[in-house]
């Protein structure tokens, strides 16, 4: 363990041999396709499924709903159509005849919380109830304090753009139904699909090996699973329905926005004091804080991290005509961190304090404060931190940084092990590996147990009738699948030993020891429990831009951090994850937004061209610091690491051009605007000091 | 021409007649249609095409609108090119054609007869990984696997034109390919290892 350890299905995924869900063909399968509406707001009269049924080579065509029914986004499921080719799928889905009434519709945050506005649900006010907390006394707080900032901040709706698409592939038979599902949680698209056509679960048998990223947003067997199952029963074969690129903007999830107006003060030693927040967002047309996928609306932890007495926190979800949010790696936190960082920052100028010292005084992590001191020295903070303020030129360099918190940990997990009398080992654990390493960490665990090289153990994952565990989210599955595998061993470990005679088999024993089993394997099984794993990581990373102030780009140009996750299994997996979460903060710090438009209703970037991905070209310098902490058990890694890196950025590039962002993404054009290079005034609110 | 078919008058028609009736309609159009060449036109219904895969040849019958990538998955079980965003911004269906790498799913297969095409199932396998595969798994380049294919098949054109790559050949060489999970880094240092090995 703490080690490197070569990815398990490295060389099948390197040479293309992996079969994603995405990949199945079944014996006579059918392609599928999904009809959306087109429209933000409507109420669909009529649906006419003939004369797509009579497109050569349609076998199925069915309807998401009975009409009338009211969709309420652009990009809602219509109707299905399965057949013999994609070609034949596309005319038949032109095909179909839609009788629809248009409705009035509201796209943007702050319009849908007016009372004029068009409702998203007729009888629902389009701003849920506020969510309000308040601790001290806020209001003598902010009239004694030495030094009071404010600003309002935004950011943006952020997709999840998988590359493997959302889908299934069904093979319904009168016994059961088998669905090579792209998911996170082969378990939730089962209890979804059995409920959905009323089997029982033991009939529904659920397989994903491999799946093409999820990021939160593939759980359940979704609208398209249902339909695939009622396409594949009519035309009695096989249905692979993948969504399109295009889908994947409108109707399967997305990271909430954020409005935050944010007021908070300090005492003259940088004690802070008070806080204030009045904050809405947007999680789709899910209004009061739920949403289609899970994840919860758009509140978020406030105030983020930092020890404040006096407080005053009121959050609104406002529902749009827009497809549902859906949790998106480390939900709420990305957005708390880039407004709580950034006020924190406008308070450090105000103070004339290093922002790294303000923020140690404040936080009440101990291993954040340390991490903080650690990445300051790797960085060169102190140095970097007073040269940029004279940056000769017109491409000005900046430094930022932004600190983390979140729990993971584990939770209801088993496990199976079985010893072959060959020496062979099989693990099988129904549990998600999505690029996370789950199978290779399965391995090690064993290994470790037996006294083995990983590469001696088979780990069998992503299959409902192994033993059961959770949805690979909220960065739990190494600390649930960890010690369901660990105690599954042990249990192994000891049948092997009265079975062999041998009072410590593993290692070099291993063979003799299983060749005592003769004919009779050992079966042991195992579940997660109290002690192995724990909760709670922190996290800090540092950022240097450069700002061109005659174009407004920014180009990052190194990333420090500093992570813990407890105890670190495979050294070189968790840092893959780590470089990921930087580079996805990236997109949400300069490049990525879901831009719908207020005329049409309809989503104006659904495709890669017009929704810019982070590229080979955009990945600065790297350095990582992970803290090996074995003694707290495992606690996880994929979330964290992804929540300060917009916040970094996002202080690097003020402290670049002396001027606070305050949106995200950072675009050219707002650059230009905060430089006074363009009319008006495009940051809206105005950051200000008293 | 027998029949003037307008843009406007085939949509308008399209809209409320069936599909059949267009269908008609357009093969009467193209049957009409004298180019230059004399060369008949092809589809829309089926037709048969025979395609170079991998060293093996490969008959097939699909209409003419049928991108290489849907011949490659879909009918031929290629599996390993996948299909991200169908409109040659990901990469993710990076094949060769005649050494070249292009997006299978910009291409017809009809006008992909008498290339030669080289997917990466035409590479290498599990048990034998060409140089640029193995240094990608030790390096740890790849998470969830599904640009993987798509990046191996830039490179390896990159190794094929320039042995011995610098970084920033390197990043060139892999702008038409996205990874969500943010496995450049490792991507760079895995193709330097094998720039610095040399050819093999």
């Amino acid at each position: 363990m703490g080690k490197d350890h070569l990815r398990y299905d490295g060389p099948i995924k390197v040479s293309g041999s992996a079969k994603y869900a995405s990949d199945v063909q079944p014996d006579g399968w059918l392609y599928g396709m999904i009809l959306r509406s087109p429209w933000p707001a409507a109420r669909i009269r009529g649906i006419d499924l003939r004369p797509a049924l009579s497109v050569p080579g349609i076998r199925a065509a069915v309807t998401a709903n009975d009409p009338p029914f009211t969709v309420r986004y652009c990009g809602e499921e219509l109707a299905a159509v399965a057949g013999l080719s994609k070609q034949a799928c596309l005319d038949a889905l032109r095909a179909i005849k839609v009788d629809a009434d248009l409705l009035p519709f509201v796209v943007k945050e702050e319009a849908a919380l007016r009372d004029t506005s068009p409702r998203v649900f007729e009888n629902l006010p389009n701003a849920g109830q506020p969510r309000e907390m308040q601790t001290g006394d806020v209001d003598g707080a902010f009239g004694i304090s030495y030094k009071t900032v404010q600003g309002f901040f935004q950011t943006q709706v952020q997709l999840h753009q998988c590359l493997e698409t959302h889908g299934n592939t069904i093979q319904v038979t009168p016994e059961e139904i088998t669905c090579w599902a792209s998911t996170q949680g082969i378990f939730s698209v089962r209890d979804s699909l059995a409920d959905s056509i009323g089997m029982p679960m033991d009939k529904v048998h659920v397989i994903s090996e491999f799946m093409g990223g999820g990021f939160g947003s593939k759980y359940g067997a979704g609208v398209e699973g249902g339909l695939a199952v009622r396409l594949s029963k009519e035309a009695r074969l096989p249905v692979r329905l993948m969504l399109t690129r295009f889908d994947e903007a409108l109707a399967v999830g997305n990271r909430p926005s954020s409005f935050q107006k944010v007021r908070l003060s300090a005492s003259k030693d940088g004690t802070l004091v008070a806080y204030e927040l009045e904050a809405f967002g947007t999680a789709g047309y899910a209004s009061g804080g739920t949403t289609a996928g899970g994840g919860g609306g758009a509140g978020f932890p406030a105030p983020y991290i930092y020890q404040i007495p006096s407080t005053r926190v009121r959050q609104t979800t406002v529902a749009i005509n827009a497809g549902s949010a859906r949790a998106m790696r480390a939900p709420g936190h990305p957005q708390a961190s880039f407004g709580m960082e950034s006020i924190l920052d406008e308070m450090a100028l105000a103070l004339g304090m290093d922002p790294v010292e303000l923020r140690i005084k404040n936080d009440p992590s101990e291993i954040r404060r340390q991490q903080y001191k650690i990445a300051a020295e790797r960085f060169g903070w102190n140095a970097r931190y007073r040269s940029v303020a004279s940056s000769e030129g017109p491409v000005k360099s900046g430094v930022g940084c932004a600190g983390a918190t979140w729990g993971g940990g584990g939770r209801d997990s088993e496990a199976e092990v079985r010893i072959n009398p060959d020496g062979s080992v099989e693990v099988r654990c129904g549990t998600q590996d999505l690029g996370t390493g789950t199978k290779t960490l399965i391995a090690i665990v064993a290994a470790e147990v037996f006294g083995l090289e990983p590469v001696a153990i088979s780990a069998s994952i992503g299959d409902t009738t192994f033993p059961p565990s959770g949805g690979s989210g909220g960065s739990t599955t190494a600390a649930s699948v960890a010690p369901a595998v660990f105690d599954a061993c042990q249990n192994a470990l000891a049948d092997l030993r009265s079975a062999s005679g041998i009072s410590d088999p593993t290692g070099l024993n291993w063979r003799t020891a299983t060749a005592r089993l003769r004919i009779n394997p050992v079966v042991a099984r195992g579940r997660w429990k109290e002690g192995l794993s724990s909760r709670g990581v922190g996290g800090v990373q540092m950022a240097e831009v450069e700002v061109d102030t005659e174009t407004g780009f920014v180009r990052v140009k190194r990333i420090v951090c500093v992570q813990d996750c407890g105890l670190v299994i495979n050294r070189l997996a968790s840092i893959s994850q780590i470089n990921g979460g930087i580079i996805l903060g990236i997109g949400f710090a300069l490049y990525e937004e879901r831009i719908l438009d207020d005329q049409t209703g309809v989503v104006l970037n659904p495709n890669f061209e017009t929704y810019k991905l982070p590229g080979a070209a955009d990945v600065p310098e790297i350095d990582v610091i992970l803290q090996d902490m074995p003694e707290r058990g495992v606690i996880g890694i994929g979330e964290p690491v992804t929540i300060p890196t917009a916040a970094a950025i996002a202080n690097a590039v003020s402290n670049a051009i002396g001027k606070r962002v305050t949106r995200l993404p950072i675009t050219p054009p707002q650059i230009l605007g905060l430089l006074g290079k363009l009319p008006g005034n495009p940051s809206g609110y105005k950051s200000g000091t008293s | 021409m027998d029949e003037q078919i307008s843009r406007r008058s085939f949509f308008r028609n399209v809209s409320s007649a069936a599909i059949a009736g267009a269908l008609a309609k357009v093969t009467a159009a193209a049957q009409s249609v004298d180019s230059l060449d004399g060369q008949k036109p092809l589809g829309p219904e089926p037709i048969k095409l025979v395609l170079q895969v991998n060293g093996s040849r490969h008959e097939v019958e699909v209409e003419p609108r049928v991108t290489l990538l849907d011949v490659l998955r879909n009918r031929l079980r290629l599996t390993g090119a996948k299909e991200v965003c169908d409109r040659a911004t990901c990469g993710a269906c990076t094949v060769l054609v005649n050494g070249q790498p292009v997006y299978s799913c910009m291409k017809l297969a009809v006008e992909m007869q008498a290339h030669e095409i080289t997917t990466i199932e035409g590479l290498g396998s599990p048990t034998n990984l060409t140089p640029i595969q193995r240094a990608l798994v030790d390096c740890d380049a790849l998470m969830c696997g599904y640009c993987t294919p798509g990046f191996v098949m830039s490179l390896t054109a990159l190794f094929s034109a320039k042995p011995k790559p610098t970084l920033e050949e390197i990043k060139k060489a892999c702008s038409g390919n996205l990874c969500r999970c943010g496995t450049y880094p490792r991507i760079f240092e895995a193709t330097q290892r094998v720039a610095e090995a040399g050819p093999s």
